[in-house]
């Protein structure tokens, strides 16, 4: 079973859409236990991020994430990824769930922001979560920061834009990917189910 | 490198797709979630459902639309028609589509495009412009291009971009409908004047077209409905004119 965490923004129902057409049981929860119980748990999202963390306190749901973060599988996509960093300037300096150590920044000025459409992975180290995957291979990104890891092992994938940034990045068993795997067609198919099979490995 | 978009768009009434003389292959051609995985399939980079039913029980019928479509398609599509409060954006984001664009409603109540960037974030929030060329510039249109509001299409989209909209679908009404090209000056005059990616819309009649739009025109996509539904071109024979010519799209 893998654990949705649902916290009251956007487009959750996407990510269990995917889920249900790989085959693999998931639930949409926004409580402890479930996560606690889940073989992996995704932390989907777009939105906000000063929002995103406001209804996780609220929902008291920010230690048991740090702690299955420890535990077992996890990956958070878009704003999830963000999530997992130490802080965000998005609208304000705002404190994340502090699981990967870094920060969460604004493109520069100049660019064409969001960063919307497909765009390359390009492999920075190997990972279970590429299996399959080709390097350079397209996602689909929509958003307007991105993800500085403090540690830069932790990019185990770049995205060239405005120059290179961590569009996935990997610390032991934590995953976070800046795109969107749940709608990038058989490629994002391919990897959620890289990362669901590590669910089922633990 | 982020590629330039194709967008193939779809007209919806009652919940079917209307037009479409290539879906003859599909058992049923009105069935948007069939049309909306072959167009996938195909290689379309999105997908755009324009709702153009005028009934007021058109909201439930788009919203199972909505859902109906990510259960199947796992491309991000957009869902446009109709919008008139935030409920409606949230019931689609919801239900599954990646985005909404809003039109008329943008003009008529502009409080809707902040409330829907602040609940969902920019990205989910498309603006669709419907502009007509008048002399020297180009006015807005709303109401299915029916009704000028005396809005001027650039400034309009500078205004849209500042209240919260994260991307611009912009048509030309001029172009619309007439196969021989995009609206190429007002597509790069907008998209010069904003910092948001920009859809170029109306006058596609094939891949040379597209070109021209997504590099003089300075778009970021290019949305297509005739050439693709009635199978003058695939969307495979559109990437490959792009990618000899040296636009980079996903293949």
């Amino acid at each position: 079973m893998i654990a949705i965490i649902d916290y009251g923004l956007g487009n959750l129902r996407s990510v269990k859409y995917a889920l249900d057409r790989l085959g693999v049981a998931s639930e949409l929860t926004d409580q402890a236990g479930p996560l606690e119980s889940a073989d992996a748990v995704i932390l989907p999202g777009v939105g906000a991020f000063g929002e995103a963390m406001e209804n996780l306190r609220r929902l008291k749901l920010v230690e048991p994430i740090r702690a299955v973060a420890r535990q077992k599988p996890f990956l958070g996509i878009c704003l999830g990824m963000q999530l997992l960093f130490t802080t965000s300037s998005e609208h304000g300096l705002h404190l994340g769930l502090d699981i990967v150590p870094g920060e969460v920044v604004r493109f520069a000025e100049g660019l064409t922001v969001p960063h919307m459409g497909w765009n390359q992975v390009e492999q920075a180290a190997k990972s279970p979560l590429f299996e399959g995957v080709a390097d350079g291979a397209y996602f689909y990104f929509a958003h307007s920061y991105f993800c500085r890891p403090t540690e830069p092992s932790a990019a185990i994938g770049v995205t060239e834009y405005g120059g290179k940034y961590a569009s996935t990045v990997q610390s032991g068993s934590v995953f976070g990917t800046q795109y969107h795997p749940e709608k990038s067609g058989p490629v994002g198919l391919a990897m959620l189910a890289n990362f669901c099979r590590l669910g089922r490995k633990t | 490198m982020l590629a330039k978009r194709i967008i193939p768009c779809l007209d919806v009434k009652n919940g079917r797709v209307v037009k479409g003389r290539s879906f003859v292959n599909l058992q049923d051609a009105g069935d948007p979630v069939q049309a909306g995985k072959l167009y996938s399939e195909a290689g379309a980079d999105e997908l755009v459902f324009l709702d153009i039913t005028a009934t007021l029980d058109a909201r439930q019928t788009v919203r199972e639309l909505a859902a109906a479509v990510g259960r199947a398609v796992f491309i991000p599509y957009t869902i446009g028609g109709g919008i008139r409060e935030l409920d409606d954006i949230k019931a689609l984001l919801q239900a599954g589509a990646e985005k909404i664009s809003i039109n008329s409603a943008a003009v008529t109540n502009k409080d809707l495009i902040r409330q829907g960037a602040e609940a969902f974030g920019n990205q989910a929030v498309v603006v669709a412009i419907d502009a007509k060329k008048s002399g020297d510039h180009w006015e807005v249109y709303i109401n299915a291009g029916t009704k000028p509001t005396g809005l001027d299409a650039i400034a309009w989209a500078q205004e849209v971009e500042r209240i919260g909209a994260g991307e611009i679908l912009l048509t030309s009404i001029d172009a619309d409908g007439h196969k021989s090209g995009y609206d190429m000056t007002l597509t790069a005059k907008v998209a010069d004047a904003v910092g948001i990616p920009v859809i170029a819309s109306g006058g596609a009649g094939g891949p040379e077209d597209i070109c021209r739009v997504l590099t003089e025109g300075k778009a970021d996509a290019a949305l297509a409905a005739s050439i693709f539904h009635y199978g003058q071109y695939s969307i495979a024979q559109v990437k490959e004119y792009l990618h000899q010519h040296g636009v980079p799209v996903r293949v």
